[in-house]
């Protein structure tokens, strides 16, 4: 554990980590000034003192990847002397040579450097089909001043989300469906007139946030006829108000996670809220898709942090009329708002939670001896209810690609340290290199009870077989999951794809699930004709009372593939079967979007399904917000 | 080692080469073999454990944990007593399984076998897909049981394969054996009282033992489908309870997958075949001792010919169970708390253990001997042996045809083939001047007493139990060209309803896959067309001119057993006036039928066999022909007589029977 010697580089790293989840604060250099002068919208936001300063500018493809995730300027590439270097100056690993990771990735997938599968270059508008416009709804669209817009690339930024059939088709497919409207509302009143106007003219409604979606939920439905109009919520993002009586922020749905942090720490405060795509996705999303953050344990999922949602639906606006902590007033409304993913209206205001940010911060990390004392530990922390703000278990496979992204070391005597505690752990204490895996932890709080903290759950740790293992292996866990991403764009230039998915599961399944699913995995690549042995991992990423959150990744090399998404749909397909036979539920946090609506029958039972049905018939009889999500 | 290729109908899978694991045990030493270095490659997944170490797993389990709780609310015991009842439970079943004890037996069995048999042949090619399945998954055995040597069989040749050695099983009776018992129980023998219904505790114990063992790949569990010893030589219908048992693991999602591998053990000569024939005549089965075996040794100078051990494929459960059952309904209950099986569950377990003891028919074995008894049970009390000689022939390929897995010796004699069954089975049969004829038929027409007919019976369902081996082979075909024969209308929906009626009637006597009536119509009619014994025209049957003969063979196979219900519906109807107890019923049908046989007026044998009496039994049961009725702590079984009359019209074949469902055909 960490002397006191080296707590102030612990500080540093905590802000360093801050920097990269609001070190995006330079404006972009062409953000288009706003247009159209919202008088109303100022009105009612009269009491605002923040600026409005969003990451994300209306044309996203100025700073973002047209055909991949995350900044224009931010991607693994291998360099000339054949080593893994990541690019740009946002992240942490940003210009730094990763050494370990070329092997890594030959090894685990059977790839080769030799063997590219490059991108196309650039979009060819002859293959993005033409919009279908109602004349009528864009003349009255113009008389509201709305800013919207019909460009191809606008069109076809909003026409996806990050599952791996979407990018692959932004890479070297097409779509058969895209969005022939964009329209970029800048307040609760805008949303309002769009609508109407929608209903008038009925047209089909797409709200969009961040599209981050891994569900298919921003795919067009390839049958919708109407106009479909993308309703970007970006510029809807100022924080309108903060109550520091009652800790509460009211912000508007379209803010990006990122600036919603960066601007209530200016205040003093944050969410906590921290999904893994915080840097991309909106307020307005998460609520739509009951999303969960990384530090649920001391802030909550997004169930426990809202406190009011205003809606606009066909049927007009709905919200509670009073903002108490609990209500006994029937079925929380709310509770039809979140997990809605876009079906019934768009979220355009939330009054949210706020906490005056932690005085400290600290990474950690347990190594075990394998993967079934690492899940018996966190269900024991779990049972004692001393979770830190994250606690997650990675299986071998994952710690081993963990390592794999250890950047270049500086000085010789950092490397002789880490061979003395690889040899520590390996021959001293025995651990099998194959069969150990880590926890990786994440304390928050005041100093000292942290420090508490901390021992508290290493002592339980040491119960299981587990030893600790520094915090820089902690903080490299962390990493992974704002970077994974980026590198499935790498792989995807060598042959290689995958993807992540995520279910939630009783404590006594836990070990069952996870080794049923990743042996179906490897088995069904195995009978669908799969050359290469897959990477087939888990980990586990949250702790609740009665169960805990899996998250699988599963990645391959497709070589003499004639159709890889086809093959890799399948796979995924019979990986939820797997885990739905297992005890495992449909979504923990990604939803359900159209890629898992075949299944929400047999979850939700049919009078469930029934009640979803007769809500949406009530809130949209006829289908406005029509893409065809969840039902 | 020598080897040869068996025949095989295309239209089967193709079986694999034997290879004789006595030929080498000949040449060398059998202390060294005993000895030799064996190292087992074990299941990938395996949490090591020592036997003493899966006791306390089980006690600990939060099954046994759960059930004491229970148990312990429901009777105002106090857990720690019924804990301690639970470890002796454990005690009494558990296996000490100890490679020494394997060398013991690796030594004397090798002795012993080579004393007792000629040739012990396995399939290497299914010893080699086994290895594979133990390190994939966890391994379920199911041997078919006609003797006492197919455990110790098993695990004989699993060590001389170097494969991981099974878990077994097996009857409590063993345990009265002094030191034998024990030295079962360190060879991987673990004990099963016969019934425990009521009993929670204990199958609480058991079948957590059970699935422990298999859950972390302990070692393979094996055990028998049938349940017990087959005397008759026909498979029985398979029990369930264990297969419940190692099915559910997979169900709750404990293991990926569980491998069932069906395994044949066909005996030229089974080593208890007097023995058995006692037995269904109502001797008592003699208690399993060790002074017992010790008699038994004076077997050891006969001659019990080949045996074969046919490894089939190992049997995916989860390909089995693969859009049949939904394994989430599991998932509302914790997994400890023990449930009943629901419907779909109990349906298909109950149709894999029948698939399962299909798959062993489908690879036994058929000696040249069996063919012969066939024929001779057809025309008792002996035949010329020309006539013989030539009928074996044309029965050989007619079987072949019918795809049975004949063991025919390459480029011998049919008449020297015969010549040496005869001889190897002196006990049966005699060869008396041209004539071959069951032993003691040399004072024909003298059965006027009890002992006599009860001799005649013993040498008679000997037999019978090798006509039995290859009834599998037949009875499809045999059921059909029964229906031709009876139903005057050839047409196909008359024919199809008859055998439908046969084959219910017939479903404790031989294994029919439940719901599987026209698929086995379609076989069986597949199988006499291709032999060119009926034509189908349009919806007709029609039997050819050369068929005549293979109907009539067929339909005389058949006859000893529907005489022999026959004769229990005529006991039931001419003895029977308020109603009997079960333990009355075997008696007093024997007593009848012996009588019929001293008058003259019934010609077969089959029926005194206690086997045929409770398969038909059960059969009038099922058909409420009969009902059981309890009165005053006793059963009492009452007769439907007119059900009894329909059932005699509808067996000759007077009144036709009902309709079955006609839809699919």
């Amino acid at each position: 554990m960490a002397s006191s010697s080296n707590i102030s580089e612990l500080q540093q790293n905590a802000k360093e980590r801050l920097r990269i989840i609001s070190g995006h604060l330079q404006k972009p250099a062409n953000r288009e000034q706003l247009r159209v002068s919202a008088n109303e919208c100022k009105a009612e936001a009269a009491d605002r003192s923040l600026e409005k300063t969003g990451t994300i500018p209306k044309r996203r493809q100025d700073i973002l990847k047209w055909n991949g995730w995350g900044y224009n300027d931010s991607k693994f590439t291998f360099n000339k002397k054949g080593q893994a270097e990541f690019t740009g100056k946002r992240y942490r690993l940003s210009g730094m040579v990763l050494p370990a990771l070329r092997e890594w990735f030959e090894k685990t997938f059977g790839a080769s450097l030799e063997h590219k599968t490059p991108a196309r270059s650039a979009l060819d508008p002859s293959e993005v089909p033409p919009p279908i416009l109602n004349e009528g709804f864009v003349q009255d669209l113009k008389g509201t001043a709305i800013p919207f817009s019909c460009e191809i690339e606008d069109r076809i930024f909003r026409a996806h989300g990050h599952c791996l059939h979407e990018v692959f088709a932004l890479r070297e497919g097409k779509f058969e469906r895209v969005p022939d409207l964009v329209v970029w509302p800048n307040c609760h009143n805008d949303v309002q007139k769009i609508v109407e106007l929608a209903c008038k003219h009925n047209i089909c409604v797409m709200p969009f946030g961040g599209g981050t979606s891994v569900s298919n939920a921003v795919e067009c439905p390839s049958d919708e006829k109407r106009t479909i109009l993308s309703l970007d919520t970006s510029q809807m993002n100022r924080i309108l108000w903060i109550d520091e009586k009652n800790l509460t922020a009211h912000v508007e749905a379209g803010i990006v996670g990122q600036d919603l942090e960066r601007l209530l720490n200016e205040s003093g405060y944050c969410t906590g809220h921290e999904p893994d795509s915080m840097e991309f996705s909106t307020l307005g999303g998460w609520v739509a898709t009951r999303a969960s953050g990384m530090k649920k344990n001391i802030y909550g999922n997004i169930e426990d942090l809202v406190v009011h949602i205003r809606m606009v639906t066909p049927r007009g606006v709905i919200e509670k009329s009073c903002q108490g902590p609990r209500m006994s007033t029937g079925p929380d409304i709310y509770h039809f708002i979140m997990g809605s993913e876009g079906t019934l209206g768009v979220v355009t205001e939330v009054t949210i939670k706020i906490r005056p940010i932690p005085e400290y911060q600290k990474y950690g990390s347990v190594v075990f001896p394998n993967f079934d004392q690492g899940v018996a530990c966190l269900r024991e922390v779990a049972k004692q209810r001393c979770a830190p703000a994250s606690i997650r278990l990675m299986d071998n496979e994952q710690f081993q690609f963990g390592h794999a992204l250890k950047p270049q070391v500086s000085s010789i005597f950092t490397s002789f340290l880490d061979g003395l505690k690889k040899f520590y752990i390996t021959k001293f204490k025995g651990f099998d290199p194959n069969q150990l895996c880590v926890a990786t932890l994440l304390f928050e709080g005041d100093r000292e009870k942290v420090l508490q903290h901390e021992k508290q759950v290493y002592d339980i740790a040491a119960k299981f077989g587990g030893l600790a293992a520094g915090e820089d292996n902690g903080q490299r866990g962390y990493m992974l999951t704002f970077v994974i991403a980026y590198l499935r764009d790498l792989g995807m230039d060598y042959y290689v794809i995958g993807e992540s998915f995520e279910t939630s599961v009783p404590w006594d399944r836990v070990l069952d699930l996870c080794s049923n699913v990743k042996e179906r995995i490897i088995r069904e690549c195995k009978e669908k004709g799969v050359q290469f042995p897959p990477l087939s991992t888990c980990r586990v990423t949250q702790t609740y009372d009665a169960g805990a959150c899996v998250y699988f990744y599963f990645a391959f090399n497709y070589r003499g593939l004639s159709d890889p998404i086809h093959v890799y749909d399948q796979i995924e397909h019979a990986a939820r079967e797997e885990i739905l036979a297992n005890g495992g539920s449909l979504s923990h946090h990604h939803g359900v979007g159209k890629l898992r609506k075949h299944w929400l029958q047999e979850t939700i039972s049919d009078v469930g399904l029934g009640m979803l049905r007769s809500v949406k018939e009530y809130v949209d009889p006829n289908n406005i917000f029509g893409n065809g999500n969840l039902l | 080692m020598a080897s040869k290729t068996l025949y095989a109908d295309p239209r089967l899978k193709k079986r694999d080469d034997f290879e004789d694991i006595l030929e080498e045990r000949r040449n060398s030493s059998d202390l060294r073999y005993a000895l030799r270095c064996y190292t087992p490659l074990l299941y990938k997944g395996i949490t090591p454990c020592k036997a003493s170490m899966l006791k306390t797993t089980v006690l600990k389990s939060d099954h046994v944990h759960y059930v004491i709780q229970q148990l312990s609310k429901e009777m105002g015991e106090s857990p720690d007593i019924i804990k301690e009842e639970a470890a002796e439970i454990l005690e009494e079943m558990a296996q000490s399984l100890q490679l020494g004890i394997i060398r013991f037996f690796a030594f004397t069995l090798s002795k012993a076998f080579k004393k007792l048999f000629q040739r012990v042949k396995v399939n290497e090619e299914g010893i080699q897909r086994l290895q594979q399945a133990i390190q994939e998954h966890p391994v379920v055995l199911l041997p078919s049981h006609r003797s006492y040597i197919d455990f110790l069989m098993m695990s004989y040749i699993l060590y001389t394969y170097d494969l991981s050695l099974p878990v077994i099983a097996s009857g409590m009776d063993f345990l009265g054996m002094k030191i034998v018992g024990e030295m079962l129980r360190m060879s991987g023998a673990f004990f099963m009282r016969r019934s425990f219904g009521g009993d929670k505790l204990y199958w609480a114990v058991f079948s957590e033992y059970v699935k422990t063992m298999l859950r972390i790949g302990y070692a393979p569990v094996e055990f028998f489908l049938e349940g017990t010893r087959s005397r008759t030589c026909k498979s029985l219908t398979p029990k369930l309870g264990l297969l419940n048992i190692v099915t559910e693991p997979f169900f709750k999602g404990e293991v990926f997958d569980v491998s069932l591998v069906p395994i044949s053990i066909s005996y030229e000569r089974v080593l208890e075949e007097s023995l058995y024939a006692h037995e269904l005549l109502g001797v008592p089965k003699p208690k399993e001792t060790t002074s017992g075996l010790l008699k038994a040794r004076k077997m050891l100078g006969d001659d019990f010919g080949s045996i074969h051990v046919y490894f089939g494929h190992p049997v995916s459960l989860r390909s089995l169970a693969q859009k049949k059952i939904n394994r989430s309904n599991f998932n509302l209950v914790p997994r400890h708390i023990p449930r009943k099986p629901t419907e779909d569950i109990q349906a298909f377990v109950n149709n894999t253990g029948y698939r399962m003891v299909r798959l062993q028919q489908e690879n036994m074995v058929v000696s040249p001997w069996v063919l012969i008894a066939t024929i001779l049970m057809q025309d008792l009390p002996g035949v010329d042996s020309e006539y013989l000689i030539e009928k074996t022939a044309w029965l050989r390929s007619l079987a072949l045809l019918f795809g049975a897995f004949l063991d025919w010796p390459d480029h011998v004699p049919t008449s020297k083939v015969v010549a040496s069954s005869v001889a190897l089975h002196h006990n049966i049969v005699r060869n008396v001047n041209g004539r071959v004829v069951l032993i003691d038929e040399e004072k024909p027409n003298d059965n006027s007493s009890d002992d006599l007919v009860f001799k005649k019976a013993v040498t008679v369902l000997m037999c019978a139990s090798y006509r039995n081996q290859i009834m599998h082979v037949f009875i499809r075909p045999a059921l059909v060209a029964a229906a031709i024969h009876t139903v005057c209308n050839a047409r196909k929906e008359e024919v199809f309803s008859y055998f439908n009626f046969l084959r219910e009637l017939f479903a404790n006597e031989f294994i029919f896959t439940p719901g599987n009536a026209v698929q086995d119509f379609e076989d069986g009619c597949y199988l006499l067309v291709k032999c060119d014994a009926v034509q189908i025209l349009k919806q007709d049957f029609v039997v050819t001119e050369t068929g005549q003969s293979t109907i009539s063979f067929l339909v005389a196979m058949l006859r000893p057993f529907l005489e022999g219900y026959q004769v229990v519906c005529k006991y039931l109807s001419e003895e029977v006036i308020e109603g009997f107890t079960e333990m009355q019923y075997v008696p007093a049908v024997r007593i009848f039928a012996v009588k019929m046989i001293i008058s003259g007026s019934l010609k077969s044998y089959d029926v005194l066999s206690s086997d045929m009496q409770k398969n038909c039994l059960a059969a009038l049961l099922r058909l409420n022909v009969l009902r059981k009725t309890k009165l005053a702590d006793q059963i009492t079984i009452k007769v439907n007589q007119a059900a009894v009359t329909r059932l005699v019209d509808a067996l000759d074949g007077k009144t036709p029977v009902q309709k079955a469902a006609l839809a699919r055909l």
